[in-house]
Parts: C-alpha cells; structure tokens; sequence
C-alpha cells in the first residue's frame, strides 16, 4: 500500500490534468512570474471544486508531483467517500477550519507539509464563493504561514472562469475557456499587521482578474 | 482516391509549400530582425498545413470522419462563444444541454440525412425548449439576454456549422458520391476568400470599410479578395455539379456572406473586448476566428445548392 498510493496519486493528477484541458482548454499565464522548483504557496479565488485541479493542471509535471492542496477537514473528511477522494487520490492535506472545536492545529499540518520539501495550493478565503463579489476577505491562515516561513514564496493565482464551468451543488463540468493567471509573488512587510497585509494579498490577487482592467459599461 | 481527389490533394499541397517558400523567403530577408507581422505569418502558414492535414483525414474516413470533425469544431466554437456570454448558475442545465444533447444530436440527424429534422431541430425545438427550461428555473435576472444568447450560440456555432457535412447527403443527380468535392470547394474559396483578403488589404488596404467593427477591413481587400475567390472558385469547377461561371457565381455568394460572417464576428468580439475568440489555433486565434466565414457561407451555400441542383 506504501509504494501504491503515491503511484496512485500520481496517476490520478496526471488523468485529471488532462480531462481539465479538454474540458476548458486551460492555460497559464505566468504573467508575474515564471514555474519554480522553489517551495512556494500558491492562493487563489476559490469558487469550485475543480478549482485546485485547474491550477494543478497548469503546472510543470513535476511541480505538480510536489504540490497538495489544503482543503477543509469538516467538509473532505467528513465521509469515507470523501476522505478516500480527498487524501489517497488527490493528496490534499486536511486541516480544520473550526476555531473552536478544532482538535489539531491547522497551522501545524500545513508548516510539516512546507518543511518536506513541497509545495502548498492554498484557498484564503476559506471556502467557495458564492456570492456575486469577485473575491470574499481573507482569513488570517495565510498571514500566519507567510511568517511563519517566510522564505516561502506566495504567488497569487487567479483562476477564471471556474464558478462558471463547475458552480457548487453542481456535478457535470459545462466546457468552458480557462485560464490561470499567476501573478508576482508576495511577502508581508515587517511592520505591516494582519488586517493590513491580508487586504493587499487580496487587492494583488483581485488586480490579476483581466475583467477588473476591461473597462465595463 | 478518383484522379479529382489527387489533383486537389497535390493542389493544396503545391499551394501550401509555395507560401511556407514566401514565407522563408521573407523571414531570410529580414535577416533575423525580430517582426511580430513576420512571426504570425509563419504561424498562420503552419496552423494551415495542420488544418489541412486534419480535414484530409476526416475526408479519408468518408461521411462519419467529416461529421465527428464538424462536430469538434462546433464544441471548440460554441466553448469560445459561451465563455463570452453572460450567464447565471440556474443555467448550468441548459449550457450542459446545448454542448451534450444540442450538438450530438444536430449531427447524428445529418448523419441520418434528415433533413427535415436537422433544418428545424435547433431554430425550433431548441428555440422553445430552452427559455422554456430558463423560465422553469424561475431565475428571471436579465432572462432575455440570457435566452438570446445562448439560442445565438448554438445557431451560430452548431446549426450553420452543420451545414458543411450535411452538403454530403444532397442527392444531386449526376453528382453521386462526390460530395466531399462539394465540402472541399465550399472550404477553399471561403477560406481562400479570407487570405487573399489579408493579402489584398495588406498590400493595397487604404480605405478602412467599417472601422468601428474592424479596423483591419478594408474596402481593396473585400473586392479583391473577392474577385480573386471567384476566380478560384471558377477555375475549381470541376469540384462541383456547376458551370465555371455558375462556380464563380456562387464562390462570389458564399464569400459575401463569409466577409459578413467575419465582420458580426467581429461585432462581437468588440462588444465584449477582445481581440481574439481563443487561443486555439496559432497565430490565427481560436476556432470562431477561423471558423466564422464558413458560419455565414454554409447554411446559404447549402441552400443555393439544394434549390438549384436537386
């Protein structure tokens, strides 16, 4: 079982990278920055369940080998269906978003995850946007990786699109154009707070949505 | 393959290598000077040797291979249009219809020859069962615009689309058999239409035809490019049931209609900013960039055919 789950996983990126590109034509656009074998945390809009398959998609093989996504251990862990899609197939690492029934520390998981060596796909607004705001506030997990590890680079990912082709509640993907956009990578400064560095990840994030510069009407 | 079939398929490729050697040519000239211009005319010329491979494959696999082929091209193209309409979450259902159930079966029933269905299944049924399936969702934000778009898609991207193949299953006494010549003819003047049109303009473009739609149209590329499709069109009779001048007569048509394709493509696009439907095909852009000539000249091409021949 050892050597099968990662072959697994592997196998299974690999298929869904490709169903991805079928389905929406993904492509990157690495507007801000270039790949890089360096560990980074990748955050990004958050409307689908695809969401972390489209930007996995668009990573180099190997990179993407060597990144997991965190997802929330209430919704993913809640079920052996779920648990078995999340951890063996997909690698994600669990980690509980409930502040106050929480048993293990969120943080922790996510820093063991970073000091091996990998990469993390990260959701800062802490769950699907369902609203018809581009991007929700952020929650503090991100300040407090940024940090806690500050040699980490934080690439700002906008996924477009995604709530569109696959919308929360829903199971078959509508084909749609994608694109991943990655934006140049950022670090808290020293004497900036919480509040503070969290709605200028959100603003460098929101910058790269190309609707935001289309002039509307 | 009939010695027609050769002659085209040596005719495609004489013309194909000619403008890679032009295209060398230039790039030798400019002694690699770095030019944008240059670069996408390489692109455009490679995209062409791949389309062109791709449709002689569907063409050696007969009827189904060119319908399967026709049918990927509406996916492509009705994936780069509804990414650009503006739709709801209670629409999920109906854009998953139009892309599993709209194009599958507007294809199969060109593949069954009916005609009688396949001329009325999208521009009828689909068009009141769809709002019909919008209305039931009880979502009403902006329903018409919805409604109008996505009905817009599927007759633009998947019904006029469908009347490329559907020229194979026109009974066309004296014609029996051949009717990929047909699709072949259709295919080359609109296309050839469109670059002798950016030839034309390039070279002699002055006078700008509807700068607010399409700054790159010009008055000197529509006629020329025209009138030189129509000579095409008129020397490639030997494709088709026509006359050479009943060849160049139609070819004429078709690429009228193809240049109006072009330019509500372009209407589009300019609607809602941007340059390109997609990305798909190098140096041309996406499907619909490619595609939206062959829009327009298809269903009246079919038509004109249908009438005056059968």
């Amino acid at each position: 079982m050892r050597v099968l789950k990662p072959a697994l996983r592997s196998v299974t990126a690999t298929v869904l990278a490709a169903m991805a590109r079928v389905v929406t034509g993904v492509r990157p656009i690495w507007s801000g920055t270039s790949p890089s074998r360096g560990r980074r945390i990748y955050f990004a809009n958050h409307a689908s369940h695809a969401d972390f398959v489209l930007l996995s998609a668009c990573l180099p093989p190997a990179e993407r080998q060597r990144t997991r996504a965190i997802a929330a251990a209430d919704y993913w862990g809640k079920t052996r269906l779920r648990r078995l899609i999340s951890v063996d197939l997909l690698g994600a690492v669990l980690v509980e978003r409930n502040w106050v029934e929480r048993k293990s520390d969120p943080l922790e998981a996510m820093l063991e995850v970073l000091d091996s060596g990998q990469s993390l796909i990260f959701f800062p607004e802490g769950t699907r946007n369902m609203t018809d705001e581009p991007l929700l506030r952020f929650r503090s997990g991100l300040y407090n990786l940024a940090v806690a590890r500050p040699d980490v680079e934080l690439v700002p990912c906008w996924l477009e699109n995604m709530s569109r082709v696959l919308p929360k509640g829903e199971f078959l993907p509508v084909p749609l154009l994608c694109r991943v956009i990655f934006g140049a990578p950022l670090a808290p400064h020293p004497e900036e707070d919480r509040r503070a560095f969290l709605d200028r990840a959100r603003s460098a994030l929101l910058a790269l949505d190309p609707r935001q510069s289309r002039a509307f009407a | 393959m009939s010695g027609d079939t050769r002659l085209l398929a040596l005719g495609l490729i004489a013309v194909l290598s000619s403008a890679s050697a032009v295209s060398a040519f230039l790039s030798w000239r400019a002694g690699g000077k770095p030019s944008p211009a240059l670069d996408n005319l390489n692109q455009r010329i490679k995209a062409w040797w791949v389309m062109v491979a791709l449709i002689a494959l569907a063409f050696v696999c007969g009827k189904t291979g060119v319908i399967v082929l026709f049918a990927l091209v509406s996916f492509a193209a009705l994936r780069e249009y509804v990414t650009l309409t503006f739709s709801r979450r209670s629409d999920h259902w109906v854009l998953l219809g139009m892309f599993g159930i709209v194009i599958p079966v507007q294809y199969v029933l060109v593949w069954q020859e009916w005609y009688g269905l396949y001329s009325i299944f999208i521009p009828v049924y689909c068009f009141l069962v769809m709002p019909a399936l919008t209305a039931l969702r009880g979502d009403t934000e902006r329903f018409l615009a919805r409604v109008a778009e996505q009905q817009w898609g599927i007759m633009l991207a998947v019904y006029c689309v469908s009347h490329v193949p559907a020229l194979m299953t026109l009974p066309i006494p004296g014609f029996e058999g051949r009717g990929l010549l047909l699709i072949a003819f259709l295919i080359i003047t609109v296309q050839g239409s469109d670059v002798l049109q950016y030839i034309f303009g390039k070279l002699f473009g002055r006078h700008a035809l509807s700068p607010n739609v399409s700054p790159s149209k010009t008055w000197e590329g529509l006629v020329g490019g025209i009138a030189g499709a129509s000579a095409l069109g008129g020397l490639l009779y030997w494709l088709t049931p026509f006359s050479p001048p009943q060849a160049a007569m139609i070819a004429a048509l078709s690429c009228l209609m193809g240049f109006l394709g072009g330019l509500v493509a372009s209407a589009i696009k300019r609607d809602r900013g941007v340059k390109d439907w997609g990305q798909m095909i190098e140096g041309h852009g996406g499907m619909m960039d490619r595609a939206d000539s062959l829009v327009f000249a298809a269903p009246v091409f079919f038509h004109v055919v249908r009438y005056l021949w059968t």
